[in-house]
């Protein structure tokens, strides 16, 4: 994951997939999920507004599919 | 955060921290001749970068968190420390695509190659006969790369991409070049030919014709999902509906070229003092070329349209190629020399009796095998590589 001015790119060896995240925030909120219980825990603790909540999920979910995150313990 | 990809090739334009996509050329000396080499190769130069000196510049690609780089040449694989600077980069996280006529691929080094996911291959090919590809890769160059693929499909390496240079004489074959990939667990990589290097002076008599390039653009929509293309057609959408890829020129913004000796280029298609950045053994090394070189800078600056600015198709093919215009002789404002609403060929008759700038340095062997099909000899070369190749750009 590199940081670029418009938030980050993201790149997977696997699957030689390049990604990228248009804002810093959820660059933030990438960068700390393994710190926190839930994803949305890490999205309030990055400043999300409930309002915004939404966009974020689509946002990871978007990555999780790509195999860019995944969740705790799977392989 | 929105699923729009236009955005971000606008984004894109005004540069990144480091590059997307990388070609490191490491030697310019080959094995074969191609007639359509971009980069003129053929005889290795004596001012190569040293053992050291890649090793460092491979330390600053890790510092810049460059995630992979495109090697080619010449033939990369005939350096004798090819394959301990494939092993540095992956235990310095930079991934390694390198482009190879096949030559060194033995079963040993393809388990090996097998083995890690940080390593990728692209196997030049440039018909889907012998009779077609050795026309321009020259004799034998057929053989040496199906053998390669062989071994590396025995060795379970999948997934490695089989990379096609289009050309009048094998526009016909894309299906079959489709073929061979399935059959050899291969993806198939498809790259335009560029009027650079020694593809300068035979680009005329290969360069697929007015309907070839319709028919690639025809069956580029229908399979290019599956097919890898470097982003290198998108002078093609202005034929309507946008190919797969960013679908813009990423000179200096999102790729650029470092030449064996170190000289920084624009893109491996420009290969020439116009778009030389800077030298990699300079202060401040590659970083400071990338980030502060006066020509990068102005690559990034909004680009007008030029002559280009009224048309329809414009915000489809933003003009083309600016190496394809150049070495063509053609204004860089102007419209691609293969533009799709036949702008081009008129732009090419007013310019008819230029001479267009000659591709510089040529490593060229003095005295190359040379083959001939038909009229002139067809072309080509071991390492081409595209801006973006193999990426696919998602959003999150």
């Amino acid at each position: 994951m590199r940081p670029e001015s418009f938030g980050a790119l993201l790149y997977h060896y696997g699957t030689r997939r390049l990604s990228f995240l248009k804002d810093p925030t959820v660059l933030t909120v990438v960068r700390s999920l393994a710190d926190h219980p839930t994803a949305r825990s890490a999205c309030e603790s990055a400043g999300v507004t409930a309002r915004a909540l939404p966009a974020y999920e689509r946002a990871l979910a978007t990555l999780a599919r790509s195999a860019m995150i995944r969740e705790r313990g799977a392989p | 955060m929105t699923a729009a990809p236009l955005p971000l090739a606008d984004q894109f334009q005004h540069g990144l921290a480091a590059p997307i996509c990388l070609t490191w050329e490491l030697t310019y000396a080959c094995n074969l001749s191609c007639v359509h080499c971009l980069s003129s190769s053929g005889r290795r130069d004596p001012g190569e970068l040293s053992t050291a000196e890649c090793e460092a510049l491979i330390d600053e690609f890790e510092r810049m968190q460059v995630f992979y780089v495109n090697i080619g040449g010449g033939e990369p694989t005939v350096r004798p420390d090819f394959w301990h600077l494939v092993d540095y980069a992956v235990a310095h996280r930079v991934g390694v695509k390198f482009s190879t006529n096949g030559i060194k691929i033995t079963p040993e080094v393809a388990r090996r190659l097998a083995g890690s996911d940080y390593v990728d291959v692209q196997i030049s090919l440039d018909g889907a006969t012998e009779q077609v590809n050795d026309a321009v890769r020259g004799t034998s160059s057929y053989r040496t790369a199906i053998r390669a693929a062989a071994t590396l499909a025995a060795a379970g390496f999948r997934g490695f991409k089989l990379s096609v240079v289009v050309t009048r004489h094998n526009a016909a074959q894309l299906d079959q070049f489709a073929e061979l990939a399935d059959q050899y667990g291969a993806q198939l990589r498809l790259t335009r030919l560029r009027p650079a290097g020694r593809g300068a002076a035979v680009w005329h008599e290969l360069r697929p014709t007015a309907g070839q390039q319709r028919a690639v653009y025809d069956w580029l929509t229908i399979h290019g999902e599956n097919v890898l293309t470097g982003d290198s057609f998108f002078h093609l959408s202005g034929y309507g509906q946008a190919l797969p890829g960013l679908n813009m020129c990423g000179a200096g913004r999102v790729v650029c070229l470092i030449d064996p000796v170190g000289d920084v280029y624009a893109c491996p298609f420009a290969i020439h003092d116009s778009f030389l950045a800077g030298n990699v053994r300079g202060d401040g090394g590659f970083a400071r070329v990338w980030r502060e070189s006066r020509l990068f800078a102005e690559l990034r600056r909004p680009q007008s349209g030029g002559a280009c600015a009224s048309c329809s198709a414009y915000d489809a093919c933003r003009g083309g190629c600016m190496a394809a215009k150049f070495f063509t002789g053609l204004p860089l404002d102007g419209p691609d020399p293969e533009c799709v609403r036949g702008h081009g060929e008129a732009a090419l008759a007013r310019v008819g009796g230029v001479t267009p700038p000659r591709p510089a340095p040529d490593h060229s062997r003095r005295n190359p095998v040379r083959v001939t099909i038909g009229r002139r000899r067809p072309p080509d070369r071991a390492c081409d590589s595209d801006p973006l190749a193999g990426f696919t750009a998602r959003t999150g």
